[in-house]
């Protein structure tokens, strides 16, 4: 079970394509009662039974916080990825029955902070559509810089400008418009917090140009939705639950462990929430930790690891489950 | 020293460098000595970006040691009060990136802090380290009026005059620790008075 995931019966009630790469989908509770009220920036996890495979994939709540009648999330096509979102594109239609989790949230707005500054790369766009939401609504100080690769792959851009018209500023790729952002995060009023979601190269980048600028830690807030990386199989003995098992190249460690009918805890599936962290019995070979949760020294001592995203290569390895 | 177990006790560090290219020490007495050892540790050019004020209190000394840091700017200033107008302004006028650095007794770091939290820094974002005298600044909780300088304990408030015990619940919006009679059932009753905050 995962920790505070409680499971949530839903019906498909909407399924809308944003651009050629973006779908939008609508749930709304089997039992017709209201949703969970969740907060700006809060995910759920969405199980996706496709065959006898079940693909547990974590997507931003996108509609507003004011309106728990329906949950929305926004699904990128990846045609490389490991084929969850390729199930949602192809497989959901308006009528079928999900289950989803609770919403969690790993990057919710402080409200303490006088300005709340936002950077959304591509689909990293889909928790501040939330987020400006439930500021607008309580009339929070924000401003949200917004880079896409082109206008037709800028998902939602237009609604975004029209809600919130000057607070938001488009930064087109093939335009060759690039964020200042040096100036952009000297120019901020005292009391400003960051935001950024996006790809993971764009994260580094605003983290270390802010902590550079003498940004404190606690006023720069990211969120990172890694997809677990595929690698060569290995095997895991789980010594707990006396259990041997394969990892397929295509399925995380955390999946493999669900599969055998363990249910460990987790709430992020993208290494950085801890929920999942598994004690190392022993091992031998090569751990490829992918995970922003342990420190380095975890890493190299090889006794923990993050199932939902983390690896294995060599001869054997017993984990704690 | 300080109670663990009252989790409202401020409970200070040692000033450290940190990134970023504006720096605003507000100090007074000794905690010059905090800024003049973190500056041991700073890297080469880091006083270029610095606004240190100090209070430097009736002896006068660590002035030169100072100067000697070659700050972009160096304020000596009588008194906190004195200073707050400029503080405010100064702060009001910064941006993210501007860090700040606290020094010396707790009533000057309480009172820096107070300002600084009504600019919008959260107080985890500030560098403090406590030097010198351990006078507290207590708020009589029957009057509200605020004494400055306690040193003992119990503590006659300054206003009201009624005799409190100076707790270690601290109170960071007022920057100030609680006092509360110490003999409100039998007036008659007076523990003796001891020097302990020096
Ligand atoms: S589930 Fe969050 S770190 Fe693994």
């Amino acid at each position: 079970m995962s920790t505070g995931t409680t499971k949530l019966d839903v019906v498909v009630s909407d399924v809308a394509p944003v651009n050629d790469l973006v779908t939008r989908f609508h749930f709304r509770r089997r039992d017709g009662e209201l949703l969970p009220t969740f907060s700006g920036g809060a995910h759920v996890v969405v199980e996706m039974r496709d065959g006898d495979r079940t693909r547990l994939n974590p997507y931003s709540l996108m509609g507003s916080p004011l309106n728990t009648s329906e949950y929305t999330i926004s699904v990128r096509r990846d045609d490389v990825g490991r084929g969850g979102s390729l199930f949602m594109h192809r497989s959901v239609k308006p009528g079928l029955e999900m289950v989803i989790s609770y919403p969690v949230n790993l990057f919710s707005l402080d409200l303490r902070a006088r300005k709340h500054l936002m950077l959304a790369g591509g689909i990293g766009i889909t928790p501040f559509m939330a987020q400006t939401a439930q500021l607008a609504g309580s009339g929070g100080n924000f401003e949200l810089h917004y880079t896409c690769r082109t206008a037709s792959l800028g998902t939602y851009a237009d609604i975004l400008q029209q809600r919130y018209d000057r607070r938001v500023k488009l930064y087109h790729d093939d335009r060759d418009e690039r964020i200042d952002l040096d100036r952009l995060l000297s120019t901020q009023p005292l009391g400003t917090h960051l935001y950024v979601c996006g790809p993971a190269g764009m994260i580094n980048w605003v983290r270390d140009r802010a902590a550079a600028l003498g940004w404190p830690s606690e006023t720069v807030h990211f969120e990172h939705f890694a997809a677990p990386q595929p690698g060569a199989p290995f095997d895991v003995a789980l010594a707990v639950s006396g259990k041997t098992i394969r990892v397929g190249s295509q399925q995380s460690l955390l999946e493999a462990i669900e599969a055998a009918g363990v249910d460990p805890p987790y709430l992020c599936r993208g290494g950085v929430c801890g929920q999942c962290e598994t004690n190392v019995i022993s091992a031998d070979g090569k751990f490829i930790h992918n995970d922003h949760w342990l420190s380095e020294e975890d890493h190299r001592s090889g006794c923990k690891i993050m199932p939902c995203v983390s690896r294995f290569e060599g001869k054997s390895l017993v984990l704690e489950r | 020293m300080a109670a663990k177990t009252i989790i409202s006790r401020p409970v200070y560090g040692t000033l450290s460098p940190q990134p970023g290219k504006h720096h605003l020490f507000v100090a007074d007495a000794e905690g010059a000595l905090a800024i003049i050892d973190m500056a041991g540790k700073a890297p080469a050019g880091f006083f270029d970006g610095a606004e240190i004020v100090f209070i430097p209190g009736p002896d006068g000394k660590h002035i030169g040691a100072l100067e000697a840091l070659k700050p972009a700017q160096l304020h000596i200033a009588p008194s906190f009060a004195s200073l707050l107008p400029r503080l405010r302004q100064t702060l009001t006028n910064a941006h993210m990136g501007l860090r700040l650095y606290l020094s010396g007794t707790e009533g000057l770091i309480g009172q820096a802090m107070q300002v600084a939290l009504e600019a919008g820094i959260d107080h985890t974002s500030m560098q403090t380290e406590h030097r010198g005298s351990l006078a507290r600044r207590m708020q009589c909780v029957h009057c509200k009026g605020i004494t400055e300088n306690v040193t003992t304990q119990p503590a006659t408030c300054a206003h009201c005059g009624l005799l409190l015990l100076v707790r270690d619940h601290y109170s960071r919006r007022l920057a100030a620790f609680q006092g509360v009679c110490i003999n409100a059932e039998d007036r008659s009753e007076v523990p003796p008075m001891e020097e302990v905050f020096r």
